[in-house]
């Protein structure tokens, strides 16, 4: 058990409604309510529906979280709440739950940026995946990168000061890549959500079997590390997918049966080898000695293994939470308002609007 | 008895109301697209501004739309959050009762027994209900409905939905052409049903009255089958 402030953390950005209490840097409570199940038929996130599943699920969360912390809204040093970036509606329903909250409880308010906040839960203690763990125990490091990849996001970010001072090296200029995953899979005729769907079906396949895009990566885009090009960081996942679509309906138009494996394969091995590539090439050029993985993407094997190979072939020391730390959770929120009160910031007052697309920059509004 | 009263069907609102149907303050948002932001503040100020704490009141009641859905979660999202947090009884009423309790007055003057009440449902369409004024004021008699304005019955129509599509309606009543939900009448409205004996519903549910616009995709088209 770490001193610290006492923080519930709210987040509703995406399709998961979560509720995370922390002391300091130690976790107490992480429930996380999620509507996935609604949006299976739809193979994506209707953010309609996830604002419906927001409204009636924020309330029995949050009930939940505090039974499990053993500690009631009177105990809370503060509050937070993500603002953003995510989907509005959805967003607006944890921000509206959040300020009740803090006029009712009488306490102070932060509203946090989602994107820092998955950073942040490295430093809850015994927060990494076995064979992980460890950088942040000994404070953040000065020198920390983050890859988070999700089917909302996928961004390098240099994170120079947690509370204050996170920039955006690169982020997709399209389709996320739990999003490019969700899509294939669908083409594939394979399960929402698209990840461990195609991750399993990848098992069997051969990874070189079909030769597919790496978007964003010819030099015209990269430049040079001296003169980098327009997206030297930045990626790419739609021209990847219509990639995957051709492969496939050449076969149907032969006649022929898809060979489902090879092409899961094929595609995990062109997402995998394009965001570590660019994740440690970000590394090494902006002196990112340590990379914190996050983001349900995390989950996938393949990313995993490579990012691990690479930052390993680099000398880049690399954090991988557990997974339930790596998906959407308020936890997180939780953990990065902690840090952002111990350094005695100013709470966000009661004014804030929902953000959909805030910027890494603001840490908290 | 004093009730915290909610409404973002269209405005966000609050305002807390007695038993006896004495408004104690209100507030109401100018715009109807700022709900998240304006709501909380307001329920501070409220209550700061009377001295009255969370603990005191005797429940919370929030307008359950039918309303733009964004906006209409955020007053039912502070509702249930409120109610959690201080341990008081949470109520909903359907929204459009708050028009139909402001009509009355006029209604009874001009000597209708039934009237419409509209708000602005966008896509060119409006959320109604029917009333039918009763000696204690307007009951239910029809609704919540969406529908475009041309679709409904030939009624007196009050409210801002008559007022944005007065030229397909029988009879707007141009006096209520802009007239719109309000916590304050909200309360009055319940204020009321509770003065006849009735109690107050502890569903908040939002009535939404559309789905989402997500359509279930249909099978992909395969190539050259």
């Amino acid at each position: 058990m770490t001193d610290g402030p006492l923080v519930l953390g709210i987040e509703s950005s995406c399709d998961e409604t979560g509720v995370g209490i922390v002391r300091g840097r130690t976790l107490l409570a992480n429930v996380v309510s999620s509507s996935m199940d609604e949006h299976v038929r739809f193979g994506g996130v209707i953010p309609e529906i996830a604002s419906r599943a927001h409204l009636d699920a924020i309330v029995p969360t949050l009930r939940e979280a505090l039974d499990r912390a053993g500690v009631g809204l009177e105990d809370l040093d503060a509050l937070a709440v993500t603002s953003g970036p995510g989907l509005a509606g959805a967003l607006m329903v944890g921000v509206a739950a959040a300020k009740a909250l803090a006029v009712a409880a009488d306490k102070p308010l932060y509203a946090i940026n989602h994107l820092v906040a998955h950073v942040s839960v490295g430093l809850l203690e015994d927060s990494g995946i076995e064979g992980f763990q460890g950088a942040f125990d000994d404070g953040l490091p000065g020198d920390l990168g983050a890859l988070l990849v999700s089917g909302g996001h996928t961004e390098i970010l240099a994170v120079e000061d947690l509370g204050r001072d996170v920039r955006l090296l690169g982020a997709t200029i399209d389709d996320a890549a739990g999003e490019a995953y969700d899509k294939v899979a669908r083409v594939l005729g394979l399960d929402y959500p698209g990840g461990p769907a195609i991750d399993a079906a990848a098992r069997d396949g051969d990874p070189a079997a079909f030769r597919l895009p790496r978007g964003l990566s010819a030099g015209k885009y990269m430049g040079s590390a001296e003169r980098p090009g327009p997206h030297r960081y930045d990626f790419s996942f739609s021209g990847l997918k219509t990639a995957v679509a051709r492969v496939v309906e050449g076969y149907e138009a032969r006649g022929e049966p898809v060979p489902v494996a090879d092409v899961a394969a094929s595609f995990q091995e062109s997402v995998a080898d394009v965001i570590t590539r660019k994740a440690v090439l970000a590394c090494t050029e902006q002196g990112l000695g340590t990379l914190l993985l996050g983001g349900g993407v995390a989950a996938n094997s393949r990313l995993r293994e490579l990012t691990a190979e690479r930052c390993a072939e680099h000398g880049i020391e690399l954090v991988i939470p557990r997974l339930p730390l790596c998906t959407d959770n308020g936890a997180m929120v939780a953990a990065l308002a902690a840090r952002v009160v111990a350094e005695g910031r100013a709470p966000s007052g009661l004014d804030f609007a929902a953000d959909s697309s805030l910027p890494v920059t603001t840490v908290s509004v | 008895m004093l009730l915290l009263c909610l409404d973002s069907s269209a405005v966000a609102s609050a305002a807390l109301v007695t038993g006896a149907g004495e408004v104690l303050g209100s507030f109401a948002s100018p715009d109807t697209r700022s709900h998240a932001e304006v709501l909380a503040p307001a329920v501070r100020d409220l209550l700061a501004g009377r001295g009255v704490a969370g603990g005191d009141l005797d429940g919370i009641l929030v307008g359950t739309g039918p309303g733009p859905f964004t906006g209409l979660r955020a007053g039912i999202a502070t509702a249930r959050a409120l109610a959690f947090a201080w341990d008081v009884p949470l109520h909903g009423l359907m929204s459009l009762e708050a028009l139909a309790q402001d009509a009355a007055g006029h209604a009874r003057a001009a000597g209708h027994e039934e009237f419409l009440v509209l708000t602005d449902a966008r896509r060119k369409e409006v959320y109604w209900a029917r009333f039918a004024l009763a000696e204690d004021g307007p009951r239910p008699a029809g609704g919540p409905g969406v529908a475009a304005a041309e679709q409904l019955p030939a009624l007196p129509a009050y409210g801002r939905g008559a007022g944005i599509y007065a030229d397909r309606l029988a009879r707007p009543v141009p006096e209520f052409a802009a007239a719109q939900p309000t916590a304050s009448s909200l309360g009055l409205a319940a204020a009321r049903r509770t003065a006849r004996g009735e109690a107050l519903s502890p569903d908040t549910t939002p009535l939404y009255l559309r789905e989402s616009d997500a359509k279930v995709p249909g099978p992909r088209k395969r190539a050259g089958a």
